[in-house]
């Protein structure tokens, strides 16, 4: 079967890990998902590594989103560690907020598929995550028929 | 009115009208500006609009009630601005290193801000080494403390602890007073985050530790602080969370004042005189780029304070009616995009909260918007407050923008805006139950949607971002990351430290934290003794959160 918006709308988890509490950004880009016609799983700031990984397994997301203001996203490839550890290799990670220019490269490498600074509009975070939610279902449906 | 008024109202009615209809000749199709808190701002200001009918009641003079033109009679003319930037970063070296530079450069104050790994409740040894330091400095024992300050006059100079209940920070600096001979009643400055309020529906940047139990550590601390360090502040309530979340100008000023209320009303059911208690209790700020929208909250916030002081919560000394705030510029309206821009929006952030009357201020770096700020940035945020009042001459007169048509009358519209708020937290039963409710942050969260809808479509504008956009290759700025060897040696000695210390007197220091908690003694006098001890930060938070209970913020759709 093939999965599309119009039967199965795309899952987002969105996010925050470590240590900072700031949830504006979260909270706004969550809304924009969710109005764009997502279903969006929505986490308290300070989640476990662990448990962001294990919340995207029960709750079969296409997209991770990450929110960091002050500096969490330094613990991202973490993430992506976990995640491969996991074997979830389908699901895509995004990050949205400070990410200064020159740790950028690092996240992209460890294998965070987009990242939003502020400024980027509802429209552009919203085309990605659709984009991507497509990427991720196109390649579990391809490891689902290798199994 | 007597004849001869109403006649020369009747001829400035003409007068306006006559204006009115030239300009809607000229300007054509006119634009709708409304400013962020949801006022219509119209293109002219008259005496139609407001005149001196209500001087003396709205306004008065500085120094006195309703102190609408500032809560000392000379202000800034007198006394400059206390100019105190918010500091944390790295390791308590790192801290020292910046601090030494800033009181060098014309800072005449500090604060210091913890690592985020001490907002979570936890130590340096508990936390992933990458994150250490890189947002705040890692500060979990007096002895770090002592470092951090190692050649400041703790005696002369004031401080500010962004320190939530149970204000651990603060018992590491009485610590520190103690070693150096101090006595505690030549410690001034303020508790810069007892607002634990804030933290549940706002910021979250909080020890963890739960709502009812920070309450009570709250009221104990601030009888603490009046049976023993009389000259700091225990009470500083922090409309700057509020905004930072979303809430609007005129939002953020209802939710602080009604967060004070609460607060007040708390500590004199505990049996305090609000003539005491109140002259102790102090503001904290955003001051966003809306220019006269800020001055305008800052004077409207003034005069309603003043009015429920003596009105509603029974001060009689003018002096506890005074409301005391700091200002720092916002770092919400930075950018990230052409940051050396962000030097322009914060110098009319800061002239904003200097004609808005406030009593100390932090000016952000230009790259605060993208980590903490580097020694260079640091450098031009101080000097721009020095340019402002040596150079730009700000502080030769007292609330210079009173009188004006504009600035008047929306003095009076955020007045009712502001006080529209608080009666919305006062029919939920004041604010300690509209956010157990989540009155508030439905309130938040809904206008920080607006507010980026606004951005979206343009209506509000942000140069660099969604106009005038860049061409050319923005320029790097170079972002500030602690040493990483550095931190490594930092977590490897705290970790001998704790290992060195008298583990059976900790073990008993930790007990009577727990009875205290447990019983009806004073729990901060607990802190206090807990943390001379040698008991860490992490420590002091974990007995307490077992004791009094784990803090989740509540979140609201």
């Amino acid at each position: 079967m093939t999965y599309s918006p119009a039967n199965y709308p795309e899952r987002v988890l969105v996010t925050k890990i470590g240590f900072d509490g700031h949830d504006r950004g979260s909270r706004v880009v969550a809304a924009y998902l969710r109005d764009a016609g997502m279903e969006v799983i929505y986490t308290p700031p300070w989640q476990d590594i662990r448990a962001v990984v294990n919340l995207a397994i029960q709750e079969d997301v296409d997209v991770i989103g990450v929110s960091s203001l002050a500096t969490d996203h330094l613990i991202i490839p973490d993430l992506l560690a976990e995640l491969r550890a996991a074997d979830v290799t389908h699901v895509r990670v995004i990050v949205g907020g400070i990410i200064p220019q020159n740790e950028r490269p690092d996240l992209l490498q460890a294998g965070v598929s987009a990242i939003f600074n502020p400024g980027a509009t509802s429209e552009e975070i919203v085309a990605s995550v659709r984009a991507l939610a497509a990427e991720a279902r196109a390649v579990r449906d391809t490891e689902e028929e290798a199994m | 009115m007597s004849d001869e008024r109403a006649a020369a109202t009747d001829d400035l009615s003409r007068t306006v009208a006559s204006w009115q209809t030239q300009y809607a000749k000229e300007i054509g199709q006119d634009r709708t500006v409304i400013n962020r808190s949801g006022i219509e701002i119209r293109p002219l200001y008259t005496p139609l609009d407001w005149s001196e009918s209500r001087y003396d009641e709205d306004l008065g003079v500085p120094g006195a009630a309703p102190f609408t033109r500032g809560i000392y009679s000379t202000m800034h003319r007198g006394r400059t601005w206390t100019q105190r930037q918010l500091i944390g970063l790295g390791t308590p070296e790192d801290y020292n290193a910046r601090v030494t530079m800033l009181l060098q450069q014309g800072a005449s104050a500090i604060s210091l801000l913890p690592c985020n790994s001490g907002f979570r409740g936890i130590d340096c040894d508990e936390s992933p080494v990458a994150l250490l330091g890189t947002c705040g400095t890692v500060i979990n024992t007096t002895d770090h403390m002592d470092t951090a300050l190692k050649g400041v006059e703790i005696d002369r100079i004031s401080t500010a602890m962004n320190d939530p209940t149970p204000f651990t920070l603060f018992a590491f600096l009485l610590g520190v007073a103690k070693r150096r001979g101090i006595p505690f009643d030549k410690i001034t400055g303020t508790a810069n985050q007892s607002d634990y309020i804030s933290h549940y529906v706002a910021n979250h940047m909080f020890y963890r530790l739960s709502q009812p139990g920070a309450r009570r550590v709250f009221v104990d601390h601030v009888k603490f602080c009046r049976a023993h360090v009389p000259n700091w502040n225990p009470v500083s309530v922090v409309g700057q969370h509020m905004q930072q979340a979303g809430a609007t100008p005129a939002e953020t000023m209802g939710l602080t004042l009604s967060t004070a209320i609460q607060y007040a009303e708390d500590c004199i059911d505990a049996g305090m005189d609000p003539d005491h208690v109140l002259r102790r209790f102090t503001y904290f700020f955003d001051i966003s780029i809306s220019f006269f929208e800020e001055v305008a909250k800052f004077r409207a916030g003034r005069r309603i304070w003043a009015r429920i002081a003596r009105d509603r919560l029974g001060a009689k000394d003018p002096r506890a009616w005074r409301f005391k705030f700091h200002g720092q510029t916002s770092g919400v309206d930075l950018t990230q995009q052409q940051p050396l821009n962000n030097i322009a929006r914060v110098t009319a952030q800061a002239i904003a909260g200097i004609f808005g009357g406030l009593q100390s201020m932090h000016t952000d770096g230009f790259d605060e918007a993208l980590a903490c700020p580097t020694e260079e940035s640091a450098r031009i945020a101080v000097a721009t407050q020095n340019i402002l009042r040596e150079e730009a001459h700000l502080c030769d007169v007292i609330d210079p923008l009173a009188g004006s048509y504009y600035v008047e009358t929306l003095t009076n519209e955020m007045e009712e805006k502001i006080l529209d708020v608080m009666q919305i937290i006062e029919d939920a039963g004041g604010m300690y139950a509209a956010a157990d409710q989540g009155i508030v942050q439905r309130m938040l969260g809904r206008s920080a949607l607006e507010y980026q809808n606004r951005i979206e479509s343009g209506a509000e504008k942000i140069v660099g971002v969604n106009c005038y956009q860049s061409e050319v290759e923005e320029r790097e700025v170079p972002t500030y990351r602690p040493d990483r060897a550095a931190m490594e040696a930092q977590v490897a000695a705290f970790r001998a430290f704790k290992a060195g210390r008298d583990q059976a007197r900790i073990r008993a220091v930790i007990d009577d934290l727990a009875r205290a908690a447990n019983g009806s003694q004073n729990v901060y006098e607990r802190v206090v003794e807990a943390a001379d001890a040698g008991a860490t930060h992490g420590e002091i938070i974990a007995c307490l959160r077992r004791e009094l209970g784990f803090g989740h913020p509540q979140m609201v759709a």
